[in-house]
């Protein structure tokens, strides 16, 4: 039963892309405007490091300039593509619910103004077990960020949770 | 040169400083618009109810966010974040106050470009303000060995 839920949880589509590197896609160049308003957000209601918004300040430091917070995304508002409702890895399931379980970032140099993101994706696999909410699957998507250099930014592991409820979960992610 | 903390100043035990927030619809509608991330379980009451909430709740990414900022505060602008995780466990909801805290868990040095490069493993947590624990997670920081080193460093760019 627990096995047999779990596997209605893998779509054709996530067996067909497991493992397998989707088309790279390219932000838009970053703007100085983009890091000041991600880290104004990141530090709300209280002033942001300098390193992010203050360039004669940054050029004072190591970074030679102002440099994005690590976590700063450069593919926020696309032209195209808006309304898209399938996941790239392939798991979307209509009537399943889906939960961000969490993230682990590793970083290589950093984004600055005027730089922009090679980004490749794939879906690195899965695992599956009973939770308090069900059977339920553990999506892994791996994500790897190149600049316009050719220099590696970041890679990111993300794990999507997807279950057939038997309750309403009390927490985000089970433990 | 801005470090807060170099290498020899670290022990394993230590805890960083404890970095705070009390989010609200105010921080979560500046982040969704940071990271065009407009979900509805993120903005309407009735959506986090039928997303297995009590209402609307924030954004596990915003969570990560502050994690960052909590191991930057303790580190410095110079130094270099090299990793930050975590997992989520609980909703953020309206009003909740996160804390995140931090402790090392692990020293190493490594060959840098430029001589050694000290490496910190940092167990991380993000609590609310009934001590539930809404994300673990961990980061990896590199800081110059001394602040002689780290003045010796200034001038070599992206990677220590």
């Amino acid at each position: 039963m627990e096995a047999s839920g779990a596997r209605a949880l893998i779509t054709p589509a996530m067996e067909a892309r497991r493992g397998v590197w989707g088309p790279p896609r390219a932000s838009a160049p970053v703007e100085r405007y983009d890091i000041r308003v991600w880290a104004i957000a990141a530090y709300w209601p209280e002033t942001p490091p300098r390193l992010y918004w203050d360039d004669a300040y940054a050029r004072a430091t190591r970074w030679r300039g102002v440099v994005a917070p690590q976590d700063f995304n450069p593919f926020g508002w696309p032209v195209d593509g808006r309304g898209e409702t399938e996941s790239p890895a392939g798991f979307s399931q209509p009537g399943v619910p889906s939960i961000n379980g969490g993230q682990s970032d590793e970083y290589g140099v950093p984004i600055r103004p005027g730089d922009w993101i090679t980004e490749r994706s794939r879906l690195r696999g899965w695992d599956h077990r009973r939770t308090r909410m069900g059977p339920t699957v553990f999506v892994t998507t791996e994500v790897v960020w190149l600049n316009q250099r050719g220099e590696f930014v970041r890679r990111r592991l993300s794990v999507n949770i997807r279950y057939h409820a038997d309750e309403a979960p009390e927490q985000e992610a089970p433990p | 040169m801005s470090y807060r903390v170099t290498f020899d100043e670290v022990r394993v035990g230590q805890e960083i400083p404890p970095w705070s927030r009390t989010t609200a619809l105010m921080h979560w509608n500046r982040y969704a618009a940071a990271n065009d991330e407009f979900v509805p379980f993120h903005m309407e009451d009735e959506a986090g109810v039928e997303a297995g909430g009590r209402g609307a709740f924030g954004m596990g990414n915003l969570r990560h966010t502050y994690l960052v900022n909590a191991v930057r505060d303790w580190a410095g602008d110079e130094a270099e974040i090299r990793e930050v995780g975590c997992q989520y466990r609980a909703f953020n909801y309206r009003g909740d106050t996160l804390t995140c805290s931090g402790r090392v868990v692990e020293t190493s040095v490594e060959a840098g470009r430029q001589g050694p490069v000290g490496l910190v493993r940092l167990e991380l947590v993000v609590t609310n303000q009934d001590g539930t624990v809404a994300s673990p997670g961990h980061a990896l920081v590199a800081l110059p060995l001394t602040r002689e080193a780290a003045l010796a460093n200034a001038a070599h760019g992206d990677r220590l």
